[in-house]
C-alpha cells in the first residue's frame, strides 16, 4: 500500500512521471528499432517458413502486449473499485487505446503472417485468432463506456466494472472457443513443433521488451494529459465562478 | 412478501400490461428469420445449413432489444432509487428484474423459435429441442445481457453502448447453443452442447446480478 499511496498524489505524480514518460518512449522507440533490424537483417531465416516467419518478431510482442496492456487495466480497475484510487482510473483509462491499438496490430500481422503459412487471412477455427477478436470488441466497448457517460465519475465506474467483467469473461470464452473446435472437428494448422533458437529469441525479447517500455511510455503520456485536462477544465470552472 | 418478489411481480405485470412488451422482440425474432431465405436464396439445403445458426442470432439479438429499457425506466422515474433506499439487496432487484423480463419475453421468444426452425426447413422432430434450446439460451442471453443494461442505465440511446457491451459476453453462449440446434439437425448428440448452454445460463444468473448491481449503484448515486 505505501507505493499506491505514493502515487495518489498527482502533483507528486505529475512531478516524477515526466521524466520517466519520455524517457520509456524513447528507450522503447530504441529497443523497437534495435530488435526489428537485429530480426530483419541478422537473425537466420526460418529452416520451414523462410523470410515470411520474420514478421513474428512484430506480431508475437504486439500479442503480448495486448494481453498485458488488459491486465493491467484490469488491475488497475480493482483498485479503482476497491480502494477509489483516483491515479487508477487515469491509468486504465490511458492503457486502454494503446492496448487497443496492440491488439489490432497483433491482430493484422497475424492475419498478414497467416496468408502464406496457412493459406488464408483469417481462420475462424483458430480458437486464439478468435479469442483475441473477442478481446479486441471489448477493448473497444471499454473506450466507448468512457465516452457515453455524463460524469467521469460514473464512467470511471462503468467501466472498470466492464473491464472486470471483461477479464472474467476472456478465459471463458478462450476455453469456450477451444471446446467449439473440438465441438465442430475443425482442422489444425501449425502442426510444426516451434523450437526456437537463440538467434531467434534475442531480437524477440528486445523488441517485447522495446513495446513493453513503449507501452509504458505511451500510458504515462496519456495519464499525464489526462491530469493536465482535468485540472485545465477546473481552473476554468473556477474562472467562470469568479465571473 | 419480500422485497425481490415484489419487484418480480411488479416487473411482469408491467411487462404484459400495454405497450406490447413481449411482442416487439417476438415480432422482430420472426422477422429477422425470415429474412434469411431473402439472402440465402429459398434452396431447402442452403437453409438447412443456414438456419440454425441464424435463428441462434436472431435470438441473441432479439433477446437484446428488451434490454434499453431493463433498468433505465426505473432509473429515470426514481423506482430503483426506492428500492435502493428500502434496504433489499440491489443484487436481488436486478435478478428478480432480469427473471422477470425473461419469464414475459423469454418464453414467448422460446414459443416462436420452433415455428421458424420448421420455416428454414428444420426437422420437425427436432422442434421441442429448439424450444428448449432457445428457452435456456434466452436466459443466459438475458442475464449476461443485464450487465450491459445496467452499465448503460444512465446512458441516453445506450441501445448501441449495450450491444457493444453485451455481444462479447454472448460468445459462449452463442457457440453452445448452436452447435445444440446444428446437433440436433443433424441427427448427433446433441446433449453435451445443450448442458454446456445451460452452464451458461446458471453462470449468468448467478454472477451477472451481482455486476449489474454494482452498476446500478453507480447509476443512482
Amino acid at each position: 500500500m505505501a507505493v499506491m499511496s505514493i502515487f495518489a498524489n498527482p502533483h507528486r505524480f505529475m512531478a516524477m512521471s515526466k521524466w520517466f514518460a519520455w524517457g520509456f518512449t524513447a528507450l522503447g522507440v530504441a529497443l523497437i528499432g534495435y530488435g526489428v533490424f537485429q530480426g530483419l537483417f541478422v537473425a537466420p531465416a526460418d529452416y520451414q517458413q523462410g523470410d515470411a516467419a520474420r514478421i513474428m518478431y512484430i506480431h508475437v510482442g504486439s500479442m503480448w502486449l495486448s494481453l498485458f496492456a488488459y491486465a493491467f487495466m484490469a488491475g488497475a480497475s480493482f483498485v479503482s473499485i476497491v480502494w477509489r484510487h483516483a491515479l487508477a482510473d487515469v491509468a486504465a483509462k490511458s492503457a486502454a487505446p494503446i492496448g487497443a491499438a496492440f491488439t489490432a496490430l497483433g491482430l493484422i500481422t497475424g492475419s498478414i503472417w497467416g496468408k502464406p503459412m496457412w493459406g488464408t487471412w483469417w481462420e475462424w477455427g483458430d480458437a486464439r485468432i478468435t479469442s483475441v477478436l473477442i478481446m479486441f470488441f471489448v477493448y473497444l466497448a471499454y473506450i466507448a463506456i468512457w465516452q457515453a457517460m455524463e460524469t467521469p465519475q460514473k464512467a470511471a465506474r462503468a467501466a472498470a466494472i466492464l473491464c472486470l467483467v471483461g477479464a472474467i469473461n476472456l478465459p471463458i470464452i478462450h476455453y469456450s472457443v477451444e471446446w467449439w473446435n473440438t465441438l465442430h472437428q475443425s482442422a489444425t494448422f501449425f502442426t510444426g513443433e516451434e523450437k526456437a533458437t537463440i538467434g531467434f529469441k534475442v531480437p524477440m525479447y528486445i523488441v517485447a521488451l522495446g513495446y513493453l517500455a513503449l507501452f509504458g511510455g505511451l500510458t504515462l503520456i496519456n495519464m499525464r494529459a489526462e491530469i493536465m485536462l482535468t485540472r485545465a477544465e477546473m481552473l476554468a470552472q473556477r474562472r467562470q465562478a469568479a465571473g | 412478501m419480500s422485497g425481490a418478489s415484489s419487484a418480480f411481480f411488479r416487473e411482469l405485470k408491467l411487462a404484459w400490461s400495454g405497450g406490447g412488451g413481449p411482442a416487439l422482440p417476438v415480432g422482430f425474432f420472426a422477422a429477422a428469420s425470415s429474412l434469411t431465405p431473402f439472402a440465402v436464396g429459398p434452396d431447402t439445403e442452403t437453409l438447412q445449413i443456414a438456419g440454425p445458426g441464424v435463428i441462434w442470432i436472431a435470438l441473441a439479438l432479439a433477446s437484446l432489444l428488451p434490454m434499453e429499457r431493463l433498468f433505465q425506466a426505473d432509473l429515470e422515474d426514481g423506482t430503483l432509487d426506492a428500492y435502493a433506499g428500502s434496504g433489499v439487496a440491489l443484487e436481488g432487484i436486478a435478478a428478480a428484474k432480469t427473471f422477470a423480463h425473461w419469464i414475459a419475453t423469454g418464453i414467448p421468444l422460446a414459443v416462436v423459435a420452433p415455428i421458424l426452425w420448421i420455416m428454414l426447413q428444420g426437422d420437425p422432430g427436432a422442434a421441442p429441442l429448439v424450444a428448449l434450446a432457445s428457452l435456456i439460451g434466452s436466459a443466459a442471453f438475458f442475464f449476461f445481457g443485464s450487465i450491459g443494461a445496467a452499465l448503460a442505465a444512465g446512458v441516453r440511446r445506450g441501445g448501441l453502448l449495450i450491444a457493444l457491451v453485451t455481444l462479447p459476453l454472448y460468445v459462449p453462449t452463442m457457440i453452445f447453443g448452436a452447435a445444440a440446434l446444428y446437433a440436433a439437425a443433424g441427427g448427433e448428440d446433441w446433449s453435451t452442447p445443450l448442458m454446456l448452454t445451460g452452464a451458461a445460463a446458471l453462470f449468468g444468473m448467478a454472477s451477472a446480478p451481482f455486476a449489474a448491481a454494482m452498476a446500478l449503484r453507480t447509476a443512482i448515486d
